[in-house]
């Protein structure tokens, strides 16, 4: 980054100078464009034919427009509609139950006393700093070991468990230290007359946690929701470890080994990643400014 | 995302109400909020059997000869630390992390930052502005490598088509296939994907400056560049620190990436874009070397560790300043 562009971004908003203004934008969307332009060249892509792909000049407007791509993409001998569903499943299953047992154990951290508590937080605290991979391996023999399932005794051998099932994508992320963290600072915040005014009228622990608490929550509850479902609707390494089976592939595993073993048919791929890229999309665009607060409050508050 | 929260490690829990209460005192008041166990126990038991169980079990799997096909698992101590150290493939993936995650990290702060200054004025199109250099973050990641993979194709692809036109290369170039430059392909794409996030969390800090600081600067007659360096990048300070962790964690786990676009390729010793976790998922999971990819892990952990601790030190003396 050029000092020359951080220098003129100082300038302060009421100044006259017209210039300087001018600058601004020009630059911002000249970096706009630059931004946005490989992902406009995917969309246009997934409408050209195969030959319009291997073009050459690049096309940035298809000549025909065509749907083909999506069809034959939906036609390509894979289950593409079973990994749509796998990937809405496991994502929903997921974030739901994510920000239900987060937001119990955030609840207990932030507005309840008893003995062990801080030791706890504490705990999920030091082990925020545990990089992932220590825990990828274990996991995957822990996950193979689960007695009764997947042709497993009951002391866990013979089968292979969890592995290649949605209970092992799902059942190992339901907790993140982060989100609990994320949720209990938000909770801090509320004042405790609340919760007294509740008790006052009769109200149990679980009933102030869903009629007080919960509600009180919702931009962090939206917050960690966002993040929940952006990171799993997206996630290649958990599935790609655990799921073997083609019928249980998420879409971002299965588009991923699809490009890797059609090397040439990049209009299907295309349309593949449009598929896959335009939920996020549309919820970014319908939420925006809860996505952005949600980023705030992680930086800042959390 | 998990330790997005490491610069607050430093606000304690709260010191104990009544320390002496003595045993029979701590079983009453267990047994008056059960109800708080009842509410932890999805989760402390999720938290127990897959980070505290997994993290023993891991050191355990470690001192042995871990074949995940072998039944015969013997102990072997410290020998696959030992092999881990003298691994020249292991160093050639610490190397290519660093490279991705300084080479990508650092540039998207600097880009991200440039961009919340510019757009932190009354600006009309600010929201649509922010959803254009958001876009490429909110993709999924294999999505994103895929989109790149096609734009580095070196006969069709937009990367070659544009730099042979403004006369940057005289010939269409390898960009993937390259030992020298499939790195710096995948940083540019890095780079691409995680300014946005930078540049809204960087505006969100920008917003928290008081306009006053930067009136009494004027009125000091400090010009632009000093009002950066003695009042902006200052009181950011926070944001950058809270930004450098958590995009050093995100370089350091780099492997959707890695796996679409370069199979940890070009071929040749290391693979020149092979990072620590697609080296460790190749001797986990495609050789099935167990024990050998959990010293890696634990290898791995040490070496964060000390880079924390020097990130955390650095911004403490950032902060006496």
């Amino acid at each position: 980054m050029a000092a020359g562009a951080l220098a003129r971004s100082v300038a302060r908003p009421r100044r006259r100078v017209r210039p300087g203004r001018v600058v601004r934008y020009l630059v911002l969307s000249a970096g706009a464009v630059l931004f946005v332009a490989p992902f406009l060249y995917m969309v246009s892509s997934s409408f050209q034919p195969l030959s319009e792909i291997f073009s050459y000049p690049p096309k940035w407007i298809p000549t025909n427009p065509t749907l083909e791509n999506y069809t034959g993409f939906f036609g390509s001998g894979h289950q593409i509609g079973r990994w749509i569903l796998n990937s809405a499943f496991t994502t929903a299953t997921i974030t739901i139950l994510q920000l239900f047992f987060s937001s119990l154990v955030a609840y207990t951290f932030a507005k309840r006393t008893f003995p062990g508590r801080d030791f706890l937080f504490f705990l999920g605290l030091a082990t925020m700093m545990l990089p992932a991979q220590v825990t990828i391996i274990p996991n995957y023999l822990i996950l193979k070991g689960i007695p009764l399932f997947g042709g497993n005794d009951l002391a866990g051998v013979g089968g292979h468990g969890w592995l290649d099932s949605f209970w092992g994508i799902i059942v190992p992320n339901l907790v993140n230290p982060f989100g609990i963290f994320l949720l209990r600072q938000y909770m801090k915040s509320i004042p405790d007359e609340l919760l007294d005014a509740a008790r006052i009228d009769g109200a149990g622990h679980f009933k102030i946690y869903w009629k007080v608490i919960l509600p009180l929550s919702r931009p962090a509850l939206a917050a960690l929701a966002i993040f929940t479902f952006q990171f799993w609707w997206g996630a290649l390494f958990w599935p790609l470890i655990i799921i073997s089976s083609p019928q249980l592939y998420t879409l971002p595993l299965g588009l991923a080994l699809f490009q890797e073993q059609n090397r040439t048919v990049w209009n299907l791929i295309m349309a593949g990643s449009v598929l896959a890229a335009i939920p996020l999309i549309a919820a970014f665009l319908i939420f925006q400014r809860q996505f952005v607060r949600g980023i705030s409050l992680s930086g800042m508050k959390g | 995302m998990a330790q997005v929260a490491v610069p607050r490690t430093r606000s304690r829990p709260q010191p104990r109400r009544k320390p002496r209460r003595g045993v029979r005192g701590v079983l009453k008041e267990m047994r008056r909020e059960w109800t708080a166990y009842l509410f932890n126990a999805p989760g402390l038991i999720l938290f127990v059997t897959f980070t505290l169980y997994a993290v023993v079990v891991s050191l355990w799997i470690s001192f042995h000869d871990w074949d995940l096909i072998e039944p015969d698992r013997p102990f072997i101590g410290l020998g696959n630390y030992r092999e881990v150290l003298g691994d020249g493939a292991f160093w050639a993936a610490i190397w290519h992390t660093v490279y991705f995650t300084v080479g990508s990290v650092i540039p998207a702060m600097a880009i991200g930052l440039g961009l919340a200054m510019l757009l932190n004025t009354q600006m009309r199109a600010l929201g649509l502005f922010r959803a254009m250099y958001y876009l490429p973050a909110i993709t999924p990641l294999v999505i994103a490598a895929i989109i790149w993979k096609w734009v580095y194709n070196a006969d069709y692809g937009l990367a070659n088509y544009y730099l042979l036109r403004l006369g940057v290369i005289d010939q269409p170039v390898q960009w993937l296939g390259s030992r020298g430059l499939a790195m710096p392909a995948v940083i540019v794409m890095g780079i691409w994907i995680s300014v946005g996030f930078n540049m809204v969390v960087y505006l969100a800090g920008l917003q928290a400056i008081p306009a006053e600081l930067y009136e009494a600067a004027d009125v000091d007659g400090a010009n632009a560049w000093q009002r950066f360096r003695r009042i902006t990048f200052p009181l950011v300070a926070p944001t950058t620190f809270f930004l450098l962790i958590v995009q050093t964690i995100w370089g350091m786990q780099a492997f959707d990436q890695i796996f679409v676009m370069t199979s940890g390729g070009p071929p040749g010793p290391g693979g020149a874009t092979t990072t620590v976790i697609y080296y460790l998922w190749q001797q986990g999971f495609r050789f099935f070397r167990m024990g050998y990819a959990s010293a890696m892990a634990y290898v791995l952990f040490v070496l964060l560790f000390v880079v924390s601790f020097i990130q955390f030190r650095w911004y403490l003396k950032q902060v006496e300043r």
